[in-house]
């Protein structure tokens, strides 16, 4: 009873910690006050229905194997932690990784979309890093396409029976660099000067560029945990329908 | 994945990170691209007035003091990698000592 308390406030514990500390860096999601009021709704409306869904699907992943708790912990955390490393790059300014794509591919793209809301949150409020206003362009770019393309990209690497780890890492970079597009995308809605494709390029040569050796290294290290946990944390991982195919579900609730 | 690869891979992460800063250094300033987005919006539309304005700087409105911010900065990344590693421990410890009992 006593383990499965503290197992219990492993979560808790995060969002506290996250609270307290989650602040960060500095480069590159849309700067608060930078998307006018009608785009900041349209995002955050669009977005809604991905948390909801995301909460619902944590939920149901905890109800199935208690044990994933830390799993799901350990997933959100590590989008923190790389968050916080603002990196130099080839272009000669720094941007970061975002870190969601071990999420997505161990939760799926749902449950990685809160994962990157609570990233995003704090960063908006402690660090004015991103922003309130522009929440839900933020969390559309990093906490939902990035996350439905590296669970994309995982899922179809194994269904082709690719090297499971060549998965992780083509998901994680891709993952990483179509967030960056996205926000380019975002941008070149709300700024067309010389026409929506010529602006959005213009962004896209700012933020893509910086970030393509970014997301070799969000690839790598991505690869680096994904191999400790498939190693060792068998127990955690044996639920997971997106690691082992359906079959698994019927284990899990076993 | 072998222990080589896993060293091959650590050694190319750390190539990937210190090339560009060794190449550049003293060259390039490297702000954030976040900054240099805010530059194009400007010239995309000089007259935008950014119509609100970060937390923090309301509490702070001559910018977060460097030092603060490092703190920050710090704090987050100690965290995460403390419930990270926490989590990578209990995991290794946990297969570790199975085998043996």
């Amino acid at each position: 009873m006593k383990k499965y308390l503290k197992i219990k406030y492993i979560p808790v514990f995060v969002l506290l910690l996250v609270f307290a500390a989650g602040l960060p860096s500095g480069a590159m999601h849309i700067m608060e006050g930078f998307l006018q009021p009608v785009y900041c709704i349209a995002w955050g409306v669009v977005c809604v229905p991905f948390i909801v869904l995301g909460i619902r699907s944590i939920k149901k992943i905890i109800d199935r194997d208690r044990k994933t708790i830390m799993l799901i912990a350990m997933c959100a955390a590590f989008a923190f932690v790389l968050s916080s490393f603002k990196i130099p790059s080839v272009t000669g300014s720094c941007s970061h990784p975002t870190g969601v794509g071990l999420g997505a591919i161990f939760f799926g793209p749902m449950a990685t979309s809160v994962f990157g809301l609570i990233v995003l949150l704090f960063q908006a409020i402690l660090l004015a890093h991103g922003g309130i206003t522009t929440l839900g362009a933020n969390v559309f770019s990093m906490a939902i396409a990035g996350p439905i393309v590296s669970y994309a990209v995982f899922r179809l690497v194994k269904k082709l029976n690719g090297n499971a780890y060549v998965g992780v890492f083509l998901a994680a970079a891709l993952g990483d660099l179509v967030t960056y597009c996205v926000t380019s995308i975002q941008l070149g809605i709300a700024y067309p000067s010389g026409g929506f494709l010529a602006a959005t390029a213009k962004f896209l040569a700012v933020f893509a560029v910086t970030q393509i050796p970014l997301a070799i290294a969000e690839g790598i290290v991505t690869v680096l945990i994904y191999n400790l946990v498939v190693k060792y944390g068998k127990e955690e991982i044996k639920s997971l329908d997106v690691i082992y195919g359906k079959k698994s579900d019927k284990q899990g609730e076993s | 994945m072998k222990k080589r690869t896993v060293v091959i891979l650590i050694i190319l992460l750390i190539l990937l990170v210190a090339v560009p800063m060794i190449v550049l250094g003293g060259k390039a300033e490297f702000s954030g691209s976040d900054g240099q987005a805010e530059e194009l919006i400007m010239e995309a539309d000089p007259d935008y007035e950014p119509w609100f304005s970060p937390v923090m700087e309301r509490i702070f409105p001559d910018g977060i003091p460097s030092e603060l911010e490092s703190l920050f900065f710090c704090l987050q990344a100690a965290i995460g990698s403390g419930i990270v590693c926490f989590a990578i421990g209990y995991m290794v410890a946990r297969s570790k000592y199975k085998k043996e009992a």
